[in-house]
């Protein structure tokens, strides 16, 4: 079989990239980062209701240069970019561990596209935000479970339960509800502000997103609102699987190298014993070691985001190695990126935590590295 | 199998080569063929194997991008098509490998017209076998500290020392050898030369038993050894340059040892996979044990990173730095080998006691004998430490070590 030619990564998808590596560089370097989410960090992890920052106003110019039309199809009024794409500009995105509803929208989008949910995908391309809740309050990762249910009453569906785990939740204007009933598991668009429907914000580790459990007390759903009828939400969901699980190892793979440069750079400058400290190898091999992590990671990256688009029988299995491999690098680099940075790698002021705390969040959601290989197995058994 | 990215000449010339392997695959002979041209040890494996090379090179399937004048095809980007070939069609390996993948390209670089003319076409044939000496017993990852002593006496030099580490050295003609001529300095007190070997007085090869027991590589005794001035490659004081055009070469050497001869990584996996699959655990397999799952998995996941690395490395605009993929491949191939081998032994369970030869030992001991052998490989072509140096050092730029 041969394969598709550089991943099909070709000048249109350099271009979207280049042009987010520019923008993100230009317009939210890691000072901004830090004053946005760690100025204060009472303020982080002691306040009433934690905060959730983003910057409004950078994310309606993401939207205005197109981020959130990229993956969705022209059909739907979007750009209809190959998902190699959409991943070159997760990482970036990871790269300056940028808190914005971009993510969870993208993540949503995959499973509008398997859906085939054209109304709600123009919304996304609109520049609308959007989040999937469709994991229960146990956190399992299955498509089929949810822990919310969906009732037929007067051609309406009426939706009661919990949607734990959800994404920027607070930026989001609509959810992606998965909720099971007499028929199987569906999909149901809900907009944020629908009655019935309360969003009460987690205490997180991660400063740079938020998380929300939905507690959904008879949110009624008409007609337009289903994504997926009953029965066919599992099939969407996992048909979406690859896209979700390689927009987060993009962007696990993205964070992962700032964490390898950042760490490099300060061996190179930090000078005990008469030499900066790479020149000593319990330093100098274990960097090289992150290297060899995040190299693997985004290989299997960009293979994944490849297959997804030209072979996509493959697709399920690269995403999954591509999550796995991400959430190892993303593990492995976090913790020698505080390691290595001794004493002040250790303190609020060090910016490598803030890093930290996003890829152990990234590491988990959709399944860590172990659960992925689990499936991997199952993949093999299946073959 | 077609390669997108060939051109129409390197198309055509794939096609050939196909039809050509096709056509002239050698029986497999009646005895036990070595894993790689290390482990080559017997007169017979080595006539059938040096006959292989004489056939393909005759083909032009060897040495297809070096000068006419050399010997060679006088192509361009040919040789990697023929390389992909041979290595698909699992026929045997090449058993000159030292000679094309190191000698060659060194004398091709410093040599005279007189020495290309002279050493690289029988090198390419397969009637001259090559081995290196450079590592000796004081010297292996600090290869300039080498102390094997070139002496000039008028038109010629005496050569005194002690080489290890010399595959292939008790069927070599020649050696590509490195010495020390000056004690004055580390680096500029090194040349290179072309040493003879075989039916040569004062020299004397002797096999090193490795850990799993085998012969396949040497130790070189120097004795008075004369070797004429017209045998230095380049000059006198530039062993150290010359060493490190054979270096650029050997990495490629370490990874394509097995190519076209001994099992290929992706079937060393399916074999772990199979062994997990019929030994017996728990009342169950050991596949159905999740954690054995687990780790032949991460072997899985490494072994396909491996594989989209290389593709990545054809992407300019995905990779970072030129030479960040390239230098990365040596440590990660020979790593996950000898992960795979110490998975093997630990899924054979109380079977991996077993070893070549019992009859009762799961894959006819090949686990044990796999994971001790692949220490070769992470040793060798630059330990694997040195290759983080290097990595650290020339793609991320951190402060050289000693």
């Amino acid at each position: 079989m041969a394969l598709t030619k550089d991943f099909g990564f070709g000048p249109d998808e350099q271009l979207v990239r280049d042009q987010a590596r520019k923008f993100l560089r230009e317009s939210f370097g890691i000072e901004r980062l830090r004053k946005l989410v760690a100025a204060d960090h009472h303020e982080a992890y002691e306040s009433a209701v934690q905060p959730a920052p983003y910057d409004t106003a950078l994310w309606q110019q993401m939207v205005e240069l197109g981020w959130t039309a990229l993956a969705v199809p022209e059909a739907a009024g979007g750009v209809g970019m190959k998902t190699i794409a959409v991943a070159t500009l997760v990482e970036e995105v990871g790269r300056v561990a940028l808190p914005s509803p971009l993510v969870s929208t993208l993540v949503t989008t995959m499973v509008l596209r398997a859906a085939g949910a054209m109304p709600w995908l123009e919304r996304i391309a609109a520049g609308e935000a959007a989040a999937l809740a469709a994991t229960n309050a146990e956190g399992s990762w299955e498509p089929s479970d949810t822990g919310v249910e969906a009732r037929s009453e007067g051609g309406r569906t009426i939706l009661t339960g919990t949607a734990a785990f959800v994404q920027d939740a607070r930026k989001a204007s609509f959810f992606v509800v998965s909720a099971r009933g007499p028929g199987g598991v569906g999909l149901y668009a809900v907009p944020a502000n629908a009655p019935g429907l309360t969003i009460t914000p987690d205490r997180i580790v991660d400063l740079t997103r938020d998380q929300a459990t939905l507690t959904l007390s008879r949110v009624p759903v008409d007609a337009a609102g289903v994504v997926a009828p009953e029965g066919r939400g599992v099939a969407a969901l996992e048909a979406a699987m690859p896209g979700v699980l390689t927009i987060v190892a993009a962007d696990l793979c993205g964070a992962a190298e700032w964490q390898l440069q950042t760490t490099t750079e300060y061996a190179k400058t930090r000078v005990q014993f008469d030499h900066p400290i790479g020149f000593f190898q319990a330093v100098k091999h274990p960097i090289v070691n992150m290297m060899l992590a995040v190299d693997r990671a985004r290989s299997l990256t960009y293979a994944a985001a490849c297959a997804i688009d030209h072979e996509p029988d493959d697709a399920p299995r690269l995403a999954r190695m591509a999550k796995a491999a991400a959430s190892d690098a993303a593990a492995f680099c976090s913790d020698r990126s505080i390691q290595l940075h001794g004493g002040i790698g250790f303190t609020w002021e060090c910016d490598v935590h803030l890093y930290f705390k996003r890829q152990k969040h990234n590491q988990l959601l959709y399944g860590d590295a172990a659960y992925q290989r689990a499936k991997l197995a199952e993949l093999l058994d299946a073959r | 199998m077609s390669d997108r990215r060939d051109s129409p000449e390197q198309a055509e010339f794939r096609q050939y080569c196909r039809r050509w392997i096709e056509e002239h695959r050698p029986a497999a002979p009646a005895f036990r063929m070595p894993l790689n041209p290390i482990e080559v040890a017997t007169e017979e494996q080595r006539r059938y194997l040096a006959a292989w090379q004489k056939r393909c090179y005759e083909a032009g399937l060897i040495a297809c991008d070096y000068p006419k004048d050399c010997g060679g095809g006088g192509h361009k980007g040919f040789q990697t098509v023929a390389s992909q070939e041979l290595g698909r069609a699992q026929v045997p390996f090449l058993v000159n490998v030292i000679g094309l993948s190191m000698a060659a390209p060194t004398i091709l670089h410093h040599g005279t017209p007189e020495q290309k003319a002279r050493f690289l076409p029988p090198l390419f044939a397969a009637d001259e076998i090559w081995c290196q000496g450079f590592s000796e017993p004081g010297a292996g990852s600090d290869l300039a500290n080498a102390q094997a002593s070139a002496v000039r006496q008028g038109d010629h030099w005496v050569v005194n020392g002690h080489k290890v580490w010399t595959s292939l050295a008790h069927f070599a003609s020649w050696m590509i050898m490195i010495c020390r001529h000056s004690t004055t300095h580390k680096y500029d007190g090194l040349t290179y030369f072309i040493v003879p070997i075989a039916d040569t007085k004062g020299v004397t090869v002797r096999p090193l038993i490795k850990i799993t027991g085998e012969t396949g590589f040497n130790e070189v005794l120097f004795e008075d050894v004369v070797v004429p001035d017209n045998l230095r490659l380049d000059d006198v004081g530039k062993g150290w340059t010359v060493a490190m055009t054979t270096l650029l070469h050997e990495r490629g050497a370490a990874e394509g040892a097995g190519s076209g001869g001994g099992p290929s990584f992706e079937q060393e996996l399916r074999a772990l996979v199979a062994l997990a699959k019929r030994t017996p655990r728990n009342g169950k397999t050991a596949w159905d044990d999740a954690v054995v799952r687990d780790k032949v998995m991460q072997l899985l996941v490494r072994a396909e990173g491996l594989r989209q690395t290389a593709r990545r490395m054809r992407v300019t605009p995905l990779s970072d730095h030129p030479m960040r993929l390239p230098l990365q491949a040596k440590v990660l191939m020979t790593e996950l080998m000898q992960d795979v081998g110490a998975c093997g032994v630990e899924i054979a369970g109380a079977g991996a006691s077993r070893y070549l030869g019992d009859p009762g030992a799961p894959d006819g001991g090949h686990w044990p004998h796999a994971y001790m052998n692949s220490y070769g490989m992470t040793i060798a072509a630059g330990s694997n430490e040195i290759q983080r140096n290097i990595l650290g050092e020339r793609v991320l730029g951190l402060a050289k070590s000693k």
